[in-house]
């Protein structure tokens, strides 16, 4: 499973978080590079009427464009892409994006398996996805799949994470390349741009 | 699994063996709804799933009903039904008659809303709700009017937020674990099957209500039925959208005006 941190270069990053992976974003966005070379997207659980306020709180903590995900929106490199509340997001072989109001997967929409299956599809060995804090086990069946198609599975360290269970849960059931601490991501992610 | 190559197959027999064209919708979507629907149907093989979609007519309906998207809810975005009762039902009012198509109703939690509104603005008495889906099974759940009780909490709040000022309890009785609706809601709709992809249009409306319907169709088919809803909505007529739907990119959008911050276009 050792895999070099950025051997095949990255072509999208996708960070899914649940309770507890906000403060870990915040964390994260100020120390990103601004000229990241892939799509970053996001895809966190919250209630579905607060719809602006992860965008916002993330707009103001970088200087990448950061938006939420248009319907049939192509994924560009450098853009930080926020999965809608109350919707699923998949990607489709032409890297655009479909919404779906599907039924909730895992009690969660936007689900962080849905988005994390259909791009491991699409960008097989060139995608890299992040599981953050949380308190159930959406993302792991999506991991697995990342892990199928070659792609690298990264995980913060559940002795790290406000809510372990998510984590925990994907550390038990997938093997990860890589687990890391919230306050070593932003660089993770930074050399993936090398 | 099931691959790509395989979903084509799969919607090509659709197409050939029941009439219904699924080719034109978004790809990620559908695939991920025949896996779904693969997996919770423990089929063992590719060819025995695809033998049974293209001979079984019941397991068809199944399909049908499995592969299309029928999640909806009451006042869903409850800001949204606020304009509509603010800005939009209130020019309608002022006709003698008032035509509305609830294009996608699926199992028709928008079009009793709508009706509910138009209720209470003392113009349900002259409008005609026609409703409309690709598939007769939420149809026939759509025309009883009987939804589950365990929603109610969140649709009355939904109202509430959306500006009504009834107790929402007062539009249906409890039954068991359904809640049924006023037949005095229903008795304004006309239900019928309408395939958006194939049908054409079938009459002139002043409004258009098509939901979370457009999400799954590729852009050309996307622009294909905006320009079916053009050829089926009066001029000065409205055209509403769910909430991550846009005309934006629909080459005769600019003879439209959005209302507001809401997904709802005005032909001009």
């Amino acid at each position: 499973m050792a895999k070099t941190i950025g051997s095949a270069s990255c072509e999208a990053l996708i960070i899914g978080g649940s309770a507890g992976s906000l403060d870990v974003l915040l964390e994260i966005f100020p120390a990103l590079r601004t000229d990241i070379c892939f799509p970053i997207v996001i895809v966190v659980h919250r209630k579905a009427n607060n719809e602006s306020l992860l965008t916002d709180l993330l707009k103001s903590r970088t200087l990448l464009a950061v938006g939420e995900a248009e319907e049939k929106e192509f994924l560009t490199p450098g853009k930080v892409f926020i999965a809608p509340a109350d919707y699923h997001m998949l990607i489709e072989e032409d890297r655009s994006i479909s919404l779906d109001y599907s039924e909730k997967v895992n009690y969660s929409r936007p689900s962080i398996d849905v988005t994390f299956q259909s791009a491991a599809e699409v960008f097989k060995e060139k995608l890299v996805c992040i599981l953050l804090s949380g308190s159930n086990s959406d993302g792991v069946e999506g991991l697995k799949s990342v892990n199928n198609f070659g792609g690298t599975v990264v995980i913060q360290n559940p002795d790290t994470a406000v809510m372990p269970y998510m984590p925990q849960q994907a550390v038990l059931n997938v093997m990860p390349h890589v687990i890391l601490d919230s306050r070593n991501m932003a660089d993770y992610i930074n050399k993936l741009n090398d | 699994m099931i691959d790509n190559e395989q979903v084509e197959i799969l919607l090509n027999d659709v197409l050939e063996n029941h009439g219904y064209d699924f080719l034109e919708y978004s790809h990620a979507s559908i695939k991920r709804r025949i896996i779904r629907l693969y997996g919770l149907d423990n089929f063992v093989s590719f060819a025995e799933f695809r033998y049974t979609v293209r001979t079984d007519k019941q397991y068809f309906k199944r399909f049908l009903e499995e592969i299309t998207v029928n999640v909806t809810e009451m006042f869903r975005d409850p800001s949204f039904y606020k304009s509509l009762r603010n800005d939009v039902l209130p020019v309608l009012g002022t006709y003698p008659f008032i035509r509305i198509w609830v294009a996608g109703c699926s199992t028709g939690e928008e079009a009793y809303s709508l009706a509910i509104v138009l209720k209470e603005l003392n113009l349900l008495h002259k409008s005609l709700i026609y409703a409309t889906d690709i598939n007769p099974s939420v149809l026939e759940k759509a025309k009883k009017g009987m939804f589950p009780l365990t929603y109610l909490k969140q649709y009355s709040e939904n109202y509430r937020q959306s500006g009504g000022l009834k107790d929402f309890s007062a539009y249906y009785t409890a039954n068991y674990s359904l809640a049924k609706f006023d037949e005095s809601l229903n008795r304004k709709m006309i239900f019928s099957t309408h395939n958006l992809v194939s049908d054409h249009s079938f009459n002139e409306f002043q409004l258009i209500l098509c939901r979370n319907v457009l999400i799954y169709f590729d852009k050309e088919l996307q622009h294909k039925v905006f320009n079916l809803f053009d050829g089926s909505i009066e001029k000065l007529g409205y055209l509403a959208l769910g909430s991550k739907e846009s005309l934006e990119f629909w080459p005769k959008a600019k003879e439209y005006k959005r209302i507001k911050m809401e997904k709802i276009w005005r032909k001009l």
